[in-house]
Order: structure tokens, then C-alpha cells, then sequence
């Protein structure tokens, strides 16, 4: 098993013709994700090539639906499109649509957020890496070949930092890392994936993964407290944020006293989270678990 | 990006918020001027992007524009809590009956937007919260819906607003969620929304935020930037598109992933300690691309600090591959030449690691250390700054 994603997973891509959506449905086809179809209206009815493989063209997400089965749709369109993009993606109810997109207006993300509410579609994103369940199917442009499949679950808000912990911890193995986003608003939340985790029987510890802004962290520290009975081990990154600027990721600002590393490291430790002091140190907490 | 006061009345006043006439000014005399033009008693109030402004002498009522000016005189070049006055607004004095509060923000916990209203304005509203949390009505606002008139009524009348004032102030609520969703801001705060002695409500001040990802659809918003207070490092580094952060220290640092770059400042903060406090210099994230011209830019921003004593480059090959990497900082140090003048720690991780740390022996520039781990590189850094 794994979360959200399996190798049962038929995967669409909303902006397979651009050029980050033809490099990425690339990667995600090499490491065997099964990418079924793409979406653009103006290119509908042709075919993109990857090295052999053909993929056809839809021109709305629902067509691709209904022609191929796709349950999940990755979207790559520029902010200025996003929103509609996800819209039509929400009102196709497919089961997940997993926005890459960096940059979306906040007015956008919160409007598709409210969209999404009482329908069938789970939003990964955006501003995130997608999700992987190596060995079975890649959503996103997390790269495949730095780990491989096993016992650990991931939830982050950064890209880079899951590469570098499924990096340090690839023989041990992950059943899903999922990079939820570093945007103020997002979909997926990192108490979600601690949800599906814990229901998960292949995931047998998970890493958690915060930084500077909001209060997801401390969320997530009651929620672990009250129904996580998995080990969890933690890492939070901008203990030197400075105050009221925004460290690269819109979400990442440190608001008066809210959003610092501090608070969130406390409260994860209060809630029995091993909390790292440096990413591979989380790793190395991680290693002393689940051996190895 | 946050907005000056004056700036955002002028935001409010296009959307059709009633405000006092009023004007920005950079001298006394154009202070004297703009008295003389509302030919009224005037309130000079300093132009910055921090609270407390009163209390630090920063706002001055004027009888007369000759007296506006002496106030302008004051206020201008007055340090508040570290930032400079550089500009003062004069508006037209008024007499206060009763001050309110309103305000929409995002609420990022709940994923939602947020009214906030209040009988009790004029106060921080920060207090209020925590001494009075009853006074102050929070009604959640449904992004796919926005505010109308029976939406503004519902805010209006929890936050229990008296009759005389009730139309008035559910219109202003409307007009505020105009501004709030046209003009893409995550912030739009009236404090105090006031009464004057004749039953007009006002809005005397405001605090606006505006989304910078939202720039595409609102070119206007360009000229808002403060582009005087602006960091020269940063602004350079934004004329290059890049992602930086000035910080005060003396380790520069170059990563990829904004996660990764907050990390590798900690990382270092942690291992500064041992040499007598070293810190980073900056936050700077060249993102999963990485190529050799982004790794120069990246590096000659850095090296153009004058606090820097090292420079710690920290990328994990992931997308791009490491060797892909180390030829884009052989390159780039090629490309500056003789600019180039401080130690360089590499720590590579990831993707053909071991072909990226040969090309970087191979090259065997005198300035590059590689340094296998990020705790160690990051001790190596710190060391050579110290």
C-alpha cells in the first residue's frame, strides 16, 4: 500500500504541451507512472511523443476522463490560468488534482480551495513537488531515481528538503512522500497525510517536514498527539528568519511571534515528535527507529 | 507588499471609500502646500510601514499651513522603531465621535477569508483580541462568494454597530471587499473607522497588503513598490530575477529549494556558534534549474557584499544532476574572473554526486573546498568567516 497514489493511479497532465509539463510527463513516464492522456484545448485531438510513448491530447479534463480512466490530474499551467485549470478539474470530480504551479494569486487558491468543498476532488498543492510511491507512480517532478520503495511516509511543505531526506534514507525506502506545498493556502495539509499514514499498514514511521508561517505545525502537534500511534520524527527549517520577510516560498514569513521555527518545534516535541536539529540529523533520528 | 497609509487611501478612495482630503509630501514645504490647499486644521502624519507611530511623535496636528510645515519639519527624517521618515501625509484634522473597526484578511489556517469588526476601534487590535475577544466579531467569508450587501449586514450587525450608523458602515463594508478582492490584497484593515460629530464614518487609516503573485494582472501595483527602502543587494539581485534576502551575517549562502536555503541558514547559525557567533549573510534560492549563468549571478550578488568573508554553496541534485551543477559553478567562476575573490565550501548531494564532485576536483579552482556533508560544509564555512 501506499497513500493517495498506486500503481493502479492514471494520471493526466494539465499542461502536457508547455514546456515544464512535456520535461516533467518525461520523467514521470521513465519512472513508470502510468500517464494516460493530456489536457489543452487548442491541441486537442493530437498527440504528444515521449521517447516512444504516445500520449494522446483531450481537450478538457473530463473528455480525458471518460476516454482513458484518469483519476488524477497534475497541473502545470501558468498562474495566470491555474485557477481555471483546477476549476475545470474540480467540476470533472476527478479523485486528485496535483498542482505544481508556483506563483498562483492567493484570491485564486483560496477560490478553488471553497470550490473544492462538498466535491470528490483532493488538491495537492499548490506550489509543491507532487507526490511519489516509488516503484508504483510519480505525480509531480519529485525525482524517482534518488530512493526507492519501503516503510517510511513523508509529508513536507519543501521540495528540495524531501529530496535531500529521501536521499539520506534511501535504503531503508518510502511507501509516499508527498510535498503538500509552501503556499499561505494549500489543499492537502500535513495533518491529512499524518491521517492516511497512521490507516496505512505499509508505512511504519513518517517524517514530518515544517518551516516558518502559519500554524500548520502546531496543528499538526495536536493532531499527532491525539491520533498518531506511528513514530513520527520531525524537522522544522527558518530558525534565522528574520521578522515579516518572506524566505522564498509566499507561505515562509514569520509574523510577529506566529510562525517561528521555535514555536513549532516546541510544540512538536510536546507531542512526542523527535524533532532534528539539522535534516540529517531528522534522518539519522529516523535511522535509530526504523533501524537499518 | 505592505502599502504606506497614504498609499492606501488612495487604494480605498478609487474604490469609492469615503476618506478626508489629504495629500503625500517629501519636504515641509510641500507639507505647507497641501495645508493651504485643504485650508482647514491638518494632521501630519509620518509615512511608515510600522505601529506605534504616535506614541514615537510621529503624528502632529496643525492649526495652520505655516505650522504644518514646522510639523512636517519635525516628523521628517524622525527614526521609528529603525525606520526612517522619508515622507509625511497631511490630511484634513477631524473630530472623532466614535471609532470602529473593520478589516478583511486571509486566514490561512482555515483556508478562507476572514471579516473582523468591531465598536471598539482605535485600540491595537491585537490587544482587543486577547483582553475582549467578545467585542470583536469574526465571521468567515466564503471565497467562491464574497461579500454583498446582506453579507456586509450579517458582519455589521454581529459586530453590533448602533443604528445611525448601520447603512452607512455596511456600505463601506461592501466597498472594502471591493478592494480586498479586486486589488488582490491579503490585508485590507480599517483602525479606526470613525464617526465624525456630524454621524459621517470615515476611514482615517488603513493598512493594506497586497499579494506580490498577483503582480501579473495588477501592472499598477509597480509604482507602490518602495523602491528607496530597498535593500541595494536585494534589488540587485531582484533585477536579476533572483531570490534573495539580505541578512546580517558573514557566511553568503547559494542553494536550491527554498526549504533547503532556510536549512542550510540554520545549519550554519548552529555551527557559527563555535567561532564567536558567525552568521549567515543572506538567503538566496536559484531554484531546481541551476544553470551556470543563475549560479554567476547568484555568486556575483553574493561576493558584492562587503560582510561576506565566505560563501557556502549547498545544492542537492535532484532535477538537475550534480555534475550538471558542478559544471555550472566551474563555469561561473570562470565567468567572474577575477571577481572571485572569496572562499567557496561545496557540499553536492544527490544525482551523480561522484561525477559532480570529480569535475569540481578536476577543476581544482584555489577558492572551492568541497565538503561531503551539509553539517560539515556548513562548520568549514562558518570557519573560514570567523
Amino acid at each position: 500500500m501506499s497513500i493517495f497514489l498506486t500503481e493502479n493511479s492514471k494520471v493526466i497532465v494539465q499542461g502536457i504541451t508547455g514546456s515544464e509539463g512535456r520535461k516533467h510527463t518525461a520523467r514521470m513516464l521513465a519512472s513508470g507512472t502510468a500517464v494516460v492522456g493530456g489536457v489543452n484545448p487548442s491541441k486537442a485531438g493530437q498527440t504528444v511523443d515521449f521517447d516512444g510513448t504516445s500520449v494522446p491530447v483531450f481537450g478538457t479534463v473530463a473528455e480525458a476522463m471518460k476516454e482513458t480512466g484518469a483519476d488524477v490530474t497534475v497541473v502545470f499551467v501558468p498562474p495566470k490560468f491555474a485557477k481555471g485549470a483546477v476549476i475545470e478539474a474540480i467540476d470533472a470530480q476527478i479523485g486528485m488534482a496535483v498542482v505544481i504551479t508556483e506563483g498562483i494569486p492567493v484570491h485564486d487558491s483560496t477560490y478553488f480551495w471553497a470550490h473544492a468543498q462538498g466535491g470528490s476532488t483532493r488538491i495537492i498543492g499548490p506550489n509543491c513537488p507532487g507526490l511519489i510511491s516509488p516503484g508504483r507512480s510519480n505525480a509531480g517532478i519529485i525525482p524517482a531515481n534518488i530512493t526507492q520503495a519501503g516503510k517510511i511516509g513523508l509529508v513536507s511543505k519543501s521540495g528540495t528538503l524531501t529530496y535531500q531526506m529521501m536521499y539520506e534514507l534511501r535504503d531503508i525506502g518510502f511507501s509516499t512522500a508527498v510535498g503538500i506545498g509552501g503556499d499561505p493556502v494549500i489543499g492537502t495539509t500535513h495533518i491529512d497525510c499524518l491521517q492516511a499514514f497512521q490507516d496505512d499498514p505499509e508505512t511504519e514511521a513518517i517524517v514530518m517536514i515544517g518551516e516558518i508561517g502559519g500554524d500548520a505545525e502546531e496543528r499538526a502537534a495536536d493532531f499527532i498527539k491525539a491520533n498518531v500511534t506511528k513514530p513520527v520524527v520531525g524537522y522544522v527549517a527558518g530558525f534565522t528568519a528574520p521578522e515579516g520577510k518572506t524566505m522564498g516560498h509566499a507561505g515562509a514569513i514569520v509574523s510577529g511571534s506566529a510562525g517561528t521555527a521555535a514555536a513549532k518545534q516546541e510544540a512538536l516535541e510536546a507531542a512526542g515528535v523527535k524533532v532534528g536539529k539539522t535534516p540529517s540529523e531528522a534522518a539519522r533520528l529516523m535511522r535509530e527507529i526504523v533501524g537499518g | 507588499m505592505d502599502l504606506f497609509e497614504y498609499q492606501a487611501r488612495d487604494l480605498l478612495a478609487s474604490h469609492g471609500v469615503p476618506v478626508l482630503p489629504g495629500g503625500v509630501a517629501e519636504t515641509p514645504e510641500e507639507a505647507e502646500a497641501i495645508a493651504r490647499e485643504i485650508s482647514a486644521p491638518v494632521v501630519v502624519k509620518a509615512q511608515v510601514k510600522v505601529g506605534g507611530r504616535g506614541k514615537a511623535g510621529g503624528v502632529k496636528l496643525a492649526d495652520d499651513p505655516e505650522s504644518a510645515k514646522a510639523r512636517a519639519q519635525d516628523i521628517l527624517g524622525l527614526d521609528i522603531k529603525g525606520h526612517i521618515t522619508h515622507k509625511v501625509m497631511v490630511a484634513q484634522a477631524s473630530d472623532i465621535a466614535e471609532e470602529y473597526y473593520f478589516s478583511y484578511l486571509l486566514d490561512r489556517s482555515n483556508r478562507t477569508f476572514l471579516a473582523m469588526a468591531s465598536v471598539e476601534g482605535g485600540v491595537e487590535i491585537e490587544t482587543l483580541a486577547v483582553e475582549r475577544p467578545e467585542a470583536l466579531a469574526r465571521i468567515p467569508v466564503d471565497a467562491s462568494v464574497g461579500v454583498d450587501a446582506q453579507k456586509a449586514a450579517e458582519i455589521v450587525d454581529a459586530a453590533g454597530f448602533p443604528a445611525e450608523v448601520r447603512d452607512q458602515v455596511i456600505a463601506i463594508a461592501v466597498q472594502l471587499w471591493d478592494v480586498f478582492s479586486k486589488e488582490d490584497a491579503t490585508l485590507v484593515e480599517i483602525n479606526p473607522l470613525a464617526k465624525a460629530p456630524d454621524g459621517t464614518v470615515l476611514a482615517l487609516d488603513a493598512k493594506v497588503t497586497l499579494d506580490e503573485n498577483a503582480s501579473f494582472r495588477h501592472g499598477e501595483h509597480d509604482a507602490l513598490e518602495d523602491v528607496a527602502a530597498a535593500d541595494p543587494l536585494e534589488a540587485a539581485a531582484k533585477e536579476k530575477g533572483l531570490n534573495y534576502v539580505k541578512l546580517e551575517g558573514e557566511v553568503g549562502i547559494i542553494g536550491n529549494g527554498a526549504g533547503l536555503v532556510m536549512s542550510t541558514l540554520d545549519v550554519v547559525a548552529y555551527a557559527g556558534e563555535e567561532f564567536g557567533g558567525v552568521r549567515p549573510a543572506n538567503f538566496l534560492d536559484i531554484g531546481g534549474g541551476a544553470s551556470a549563468q543563475v549560479m554567476a549571478d547568484g555568486l556575483a550578488v553574493i561576493l558584492s557584499d562587503p560582510a561576506v568573508k565566505s560563501v557556502f554553496v549547498n545544492v542537492f541534485g535532484g532535477i538537475t544532476a550534480c555534475d550538471a551543477v558542478a559544471d555550472g559553478i566551474v563555469s561561473a567562476l570562470g565567468l567572474l574572473g577575477d571577481e572571485a575573490t572569496k572562499p567557496l565550501v561545496v557540499r553536492l548531494d544527490g544525482n551523480n554526486v561522484e561525477e559532480g564532485r570529480r569535475i569540481l576536483a578536476e577543476a581544482a579552482h584555489p577558492l572551492v573546498t568541497v565538503v561531503d556533508t551539509m553539517d560539515g560544509a556548513a562548520r568549514r564555512a562558518a570557519e573560514l568567516a570567523a
